[in-house]
């Protein structure tokens, strides 16, 4: 799960780490009150949606005077923000963050996240902030410092030391950056994130150690435990069927193409996305119905599939373990006969009573296309739809 | 021989009182010579009872001086996985397979903590299989997990893989071309997991009973790219290879909390790129695992 910026940096807070004051806002008069209310000559104010890259894309503004502060208010709410992680529609800016402006002599990178490899919590830092992480590790990776630490002894003050003395923090401020790391480091690990990340870190003319920006992803395994950052959620930042989907307990994530797939278990629900796309054919959502789908969760499930309307055809792929192929098959039938299918639809089943499973879709008298393997399941379905 | 289990293994079962535990005991039990290797269940409240003829005791330690079991199987719902793996490492057993899915990372992060430094502090090693894994099996010997046991046949190909279902793909193609399996390991699809491909192509390597592997792994993470550059140097048996998730966007959880595009190096194109300049002989259909291991044979 992932939240806004002005929610981050309310964690931040609670947890030592110094940001600028600053007030959320969901209208032109209320970042105009908010500005009144923060005082000084400059604020910053920013479109709050859950991708990255916002600045690039004219959601982030400085304003000098109350009237600018109004103005970019009235541009930005409302606005299709378009970044590199929106995709080419963009996210319909509702919530904006009005901020007092920062005196910015230098900017540094922050983040913590889990190590798979070592299977550490890794706490990086970099003296080159503002920037997009992946281009410096591609160009110059030995710019990023990173520490990795055993959960059970934590962030040590030495170790926080050693990257903030490491990224050229200057002596006078390396004491407010340890506060910064290890303040991050806590909120990590008691928050139960997955990404935490300050881009950039400032340092002030005064000294001050600042973040400027805020990003966290959470556990979504976590969520049960954690319900003040759950509160945070906000679903009009998420899509619409994915949440739907999730009610019924179906991993659904839409994607560009147009043959819809319903699969069980998640890596056989990539191959077969992969497998499509090696016959043509481009896959219009990943869905993984899980280990055990009744008739009603797949019936559930292609009128998940179906209200997209780029969707020209199905393709169902299901191997039969502790599922049964004829309750699969009976699923699929009531779903067809429930949603009136029109596009064609491809079933493959393999595996527990599959004789039984075919047999019922063949005496159901349902214009549904057999298929034996994964490949020729793939490709009848990119025949049908073409 | 076969790899980690076989027909003389005893197992404890964890969570066998819960409703996933009773169903899949059963299946085990029904399991070639799995009626003489369940042994044993743990459950605190109900120690001195029994189901399925399988006596309860109140700890794994308990379970394992009474029976002499050596492995667990862990079905314990996610708030309490990571404390009942715990149990069976404190236990000194051989092997703890963790079935249970959506397990916070952090309690998988500090288990794992703990076991490694059990071991440098000269403690027995636990190993772990899983979480979110369906189990393993050695075909016409004994199954500990979820997979579907008609499936599989006795044979000579290994398989290894993060992905459930798509396991069982490779294992009935395995079958149907009277190949078989030696052993089939489902690792898990967490990010923070015990097994990884390496260890367990170190195994079939070994293994005298194992003549090819079918490795089969998903976007995310490092462990295919580690185990294929080990493969390399030492593996003196035939591997074929899948990536599954070439379609899947960046940044997405594609199902499996471990199934995440997060750098460019962890893509399955990048993988299947590793894995072919290793000496694998890699596919992008799936339905072609079967046969590309028959040819090599």
């Amino acid at each position: 799960m992932k939240i806004h910026e002005y929610q981050g940096k309310e964690l931040l807070r609670k947890f030592g780490v110094v940001v600028p004051r600053g007030v959320f806002c969901q209208s032109v008069d209320e970042a105009v009150k908010a500005a009144e209310s923060l005082g000084g000559k400059v604020w910053v104010v920013k479109a709050q949606i859950h991708a990255g890259g916002r600045g690039k894309g004219g959601g982030v503004k400085l304003a000098r005077s109350l009237d600018e502060v109004r103005q970019y208010a009235g541009q930005i709410l409302g606005m299709q923000l378009v970044t590199h992680q929106t995709g080419p529609d963009g996210q319909k800016v509702r919530r904006l963050l009005v901020e007092e402006g920062a005196d910015i002599r230098k900017e540094y990178y922050l983040a913590v996240l889990t190590d798979r490899k070592t299977q550490k919590v890794a706490v990086m830092a970099s003296s080159e902030g503002g920037m997009e992480i992946e281009e410096v590790a591609q160009h110059s990776p030995e710019k990023i410092l990173t520490a990795y630490v055993d959960p059970i002894d934590g962030l040590s003050d030495a170790q926080a030391t050693e990257l903030a003395t490491g990224i050229g923090i200057p002596a006078g401020s390396v004491a407010r950056a340890v506060v910064a790391l290890k303040g991050l480091y806590a909120c990590y690990m008691e928050t139960d994130a997955s990404l935490a990340e300050i881009n950039p870190l400032i340092l002030e003319g005064d000294g001050t150690i600042k973040a400027l920006d805020a990003k966290f992803n959470f556990d979504d395994n976590a969520l049960y435990r954690i319900p003040d950052i759950f509160a945070y959620r906000d679903i009009d930042e998420e899509d619409a069927n994915e949440i739907e989907a999730s009610k019924f307990g179906l991993a659904y994530i839409s994607l560009d193409g147009n043959i819809g797939c319903l699969v069980n278990g998640a890596g056989l629900a990539m191959a077969t996305m992969d497998v499509i796309k090696l016959y043509g054919g481009e896959p219009a959502n990943f869905l993984d119905v899980g280990g055990g789908a009744s008739a009603e969760k797949v019936t559930e499930a292609f009128k998940i599939m179906l209200k997209n309307d780029n969707v020209k055809g199905i393709l169902v792929n299901i191997f039969g373990g502790i599922m049964k192929c004829d309750t699969i098959a009976n699923g699929v039938m009531a779903a067809v006969r429930q949603t009136q299918l029109k596009v064609p639809l491809v079933v493959r089943m393999k595996g527990t009573n599959e004789e039984l499973g075919k047999q019922l879709l063949r005496d159901s008298g349902l214009p549904i296309i057999p298929a034996d393997t994964m490949a020729e399941a793939a490709e009848k379905i990119v025949a049908a739809v073409r | 021989m076969s790899i980690l289990i076989n027909k003389d293994t005893k197992v404890i079962t964890q969570g066998i009182t819960g409703k996933v535990g009773q169903f899949h005991t059963e299946k085990c039990q029904e399991y070639a010579n799995g009626k003489n290797c369940f042994v044993a269940g743990v459950n605190p409240k109900k120690a001195g009872e029994s189901i399925f003829d399988i006596p309860i005791y109140a700890s794994v330690k308990e379970a394992s001086a009474a029976t002499s079991a050596t492995v667990s199987v862990i079905y314990v719902p996610p708030a309490g996985a990571a404390a009942a793996i715990w149990e069976a490492v404190e236990a000194d057993l051989d092997m703890a397979i963790c079935i249970t899915e959506g397990i916070p990372v952090r309690d998988m992060l500090e288990v794992r903590n703990r076991m490694k430094r059990k071991v440098a502090a000269g403690g027995k090693e636990t190993l772990l299989l899983g979480p979110n894994c369906p189990g393993l099996i050695t075909p016409d010997e004994i199954k500990i997990g979820i997979m579907p046991g008609h499936i599989h046949r006795r044979g000579r190909v290994g398989v290894v893989s993060r992905s459930g279902t798509l396991t069982y793909e490779a294992v009935a193609m395995l079958t149907e071309l009277g190949l078989g399996q030696s052993s089939a390991v489902g690792i898990g699809g967490d990010p923070i997991n015990g097994l990884k491909h390496i260890d367990v192509m170190r195994m079939f390597n070994d293994d005298p009973e194992t003549d090819a592997v079918i490795m089969i792994g998903e976007i995310g993470g490092p462990d295919e790219a580690d185990a294929a550059l080990w493969c390399k140097e030492h593996m003196k048996k035939p591997v074929v290879g899948f990536i599954a998730g070439v379609t899947a966007p960046p940044g997405k959880r594609m199902g499996h909390a471990g199934a995440l595009i997060s750098g460019g190096a962890d893509t399955a194109e990048a993988k299947l790129e590793i894995m072919a300049s290793c000496g694998f002989k890699v596919t992008r259909n799936p339905s072609e695992l079967g046969r590309m291991v028959k040819s090599l044979l």
